[in-house]
């Protein structure tokens, strides 16, 4: 197969938004390979589409021209390889943390004993152990996400898709987070895409930093980011030689594109 | 030691000057519910004595307004001869049924026009029409439609509670965060699961409160409904004391009305508090 490595393929991706006073280009003719194993972050300045991308990925979009495959497949609608966390926990307030984290395994039928337990023990080794009783609002933010994290892992998808899920948080929770999403994701071999305006958050925790140019969103550049961020905790990877002139030209890469300050 | 003896007792004062605020505070707390009780009471005391005043000393016409000696000793005589409990027990019945009914049906409209936007949409200008009308005026011809009797009379109530508890529960449906929706759909929920495991309990809390807002308006449609066609029931001997002229079969009825209207209503609030605090939530 001459494509094995690749685990998400977007095709030629167009998307339009259609209203009753316009039809607007959001994405234009995007192509994208991400490889097994991978942790690729979206950066870009807002209407570049990188959370329309996010949606198209997961399938709860469908793309308004070409294709998008997963693992080979091409994607039709959300599926349960494919795991989605958002800009906030939005765990269910009427259900305790246990029930919250165990709600994708009951919609995907697979909620039985052992997986039950399974989600227990992933409670547990987040820190979130005596929790299972409680209910979202007993709980502090950073607690939330990371429930929010077991929810999306209990499932046991291949794929993360994170849409700025950090971006709620205050700033010392919002490191420690990372570091644990991203020793987590390595430690089970996950495939993840992140859509962050965090520069030094994309860069701490990624393989790869892609840049977004807006109306349309396209590619505008990628940064491979050298092995020795790479294989650093992201708390200690912005210690790392590099960082610094790494995020410096992604900076000017982002204020070109429209983005930075500028930001609208 | 030299250091630790002045700390302890430093503790113990702050400690017992706390307490004193609080309990100060706690005191003063008392006294405001006790004055505000004590000036309720008072009201309604001055109110029936000033009543009974104004009657006996024939200020009023107590052929038309009573007094409160008078209408409580009709109260009792009904009581004793138990004349009164078919009248509540009829009144009581239609207005149960009435808000239950009002609630349980404008709650599956709400879910029918949620689930198709198509309906939502057609639907809407009648219902804008049926909520801006008043429903009483349908009255008669629910009477030619189901006869005089106990269905005209729910009919009634059903037609002023059913609308305007679809359009609060349509309404709370849509208020739901779409990202509670989106999580439910990333894992491929189908749109039954959204609504069983989203939007249902959301919006449960609207749901049981419309309960309260349906008893007040079940108690206008059965009253109107008893006034155009009962032959029992409390509205009924209110139409009855105002055509043979005894008005203080009409007050004592009020009186009556009055007092198993709050006590349904605080039996309605008593439950929502049950059903919803069997669901802690934020």
């Amino acid at each position: 197969m001459p494509d094995s490595g690749n685990v998400i393929r977007l095709d030629n991706i167009s998307q339009v938004y259609v209203s009753e006073r316009e039809a607007s280009l959001v994405i234009e003719d995007l192509n994208l390979e991400i490889k097994q194993g991978e942790f690729v972050s979206l950066v870009g300045p807002s209407g570049c589409g990188k959370t329309t991308l996010l949606s198209i990925i997961a399938g709860l979009l469908k793309p308004t021209r070409g294709k998008v495959e997963v693992e080979g497949k091409h994607v039709q609608g959300p599926s349960a390889n494919m795991g989605y966390m958002l800009q906030q926990d939005y765990l269910f307030p009427w259900r305790t943390i246990l029930d919250n984290a165990l709600i994708g395994l009951e919609l995907t039928g697979n909620l039985d004993a052992q997986s039950r337990e399974r989600t227990r023990e992933l409670l547990v080794s987040m820190g979130l152990g005596g929790t299972e009783e409680q209910y979202p609002s007993e709980l502090s933010g950073g607690m939330r996400q990371r429930v929010a994290l077991v929810r999306t892992l209990a499932t046991d998808p291949a794929i993360l898709l994170l849409d700025e899920p950090f971006s709620a948080l205050d700033y010392q929770t919002k490191l420690q987070l990372e570091d644990l999403v991203s020793d987590t994701l390595k430690q089970y071999g996950k495939t993840s895409v992140l859509v962050t305006h965090d520069l030094s958050e994309a860069i701490a925790v990624s393989d790869r930093v892609i840049v977004l140019d807006r109306n349309p969103g396209r590619i505008r550049r990628e940064f491979d980011i050298p092995e020795q961020i790479r294989l650093a905790q992201p708390f200690h990877a912005r210690e790392q030689a590099g960082f610094n002139e790494l995020f410096q030209s992604l900076w000017d890469e982002l204020v070109q594109s429209g983005g930075g300050e500028k930001d609208t | 030691m030299s250091q630790k003896i002045p700390d302890q007792g430093k503790q113990e004062v702050r400690e017992i000057w706390l307490e004193e605020l609080h309990r100060d505070h706690h005191r003063k707390m008392v006294r405001w519910r006790q004055h505000i009780f004590a000036v309720q009471l008072s009201m309604l005391v001055a109110m029936f004595l000033l009543w009974e005043l104004a009657g006996r000393l024939r200020w009023i016409d107590v052929l038309l307004f009573s007094y409160p000696s008078k209408i409580f000793a009709q109260i009792g005589k009904d009581v004793v001869s138990g004349e009164i409990w078919a009248h509540v027990g009829v009144t009581v019945g239609e207005t149960v049924v009435g808000f239950l009914l009002g609630t349980l049906v404008g709650t599956l409209l709400a879910v029918l026009i949620w689930w198709s936007p198509f309906l939502s949409k057609v639907l809407d200008p009648y219902m804008v029409v049926f909520n801006s009308m008043p429903k009483v005026a349908l009255g008669p011809i629910f009477i030619v439609m189901f006869g005089a009797g106990f269905t005209a009379i729910v009919m009634t109530t059903l037609s002023i509670t059913v609308i305007i508890t679809t359009l609060v529960v349509y309404n709370s449906f849509n208020e739901v965060d779409p990202n509670y929706v989106k999580v439910i759909r990333t894992f491929g929920g189908e749109r039954s699961e959204i609504f069983a495991k989203v939007v249902f309990p959301a919006s449960f809390p609207t749901i049981v409160s419309t309960l309260k807002v349906n008893v007040g308006m079940a108690w206008v449609g059965v009253i109107v409904g008893e006034f155009l066609v009962a032959k029992q029931g409390l509205g009924y001997l209110i139409i009855y004391g105002f055509q043979v002229f005894n008005f203080t079969l009409v007050l004592s009825s009020l009186l009556i009305i009055a007092a198993v209207a709050t006590a349904m209503y605080q039996l309605v609030v008593y439950a929502e508090r049950k059903l919803l605090s069997s669901g802690r939530r934020s």
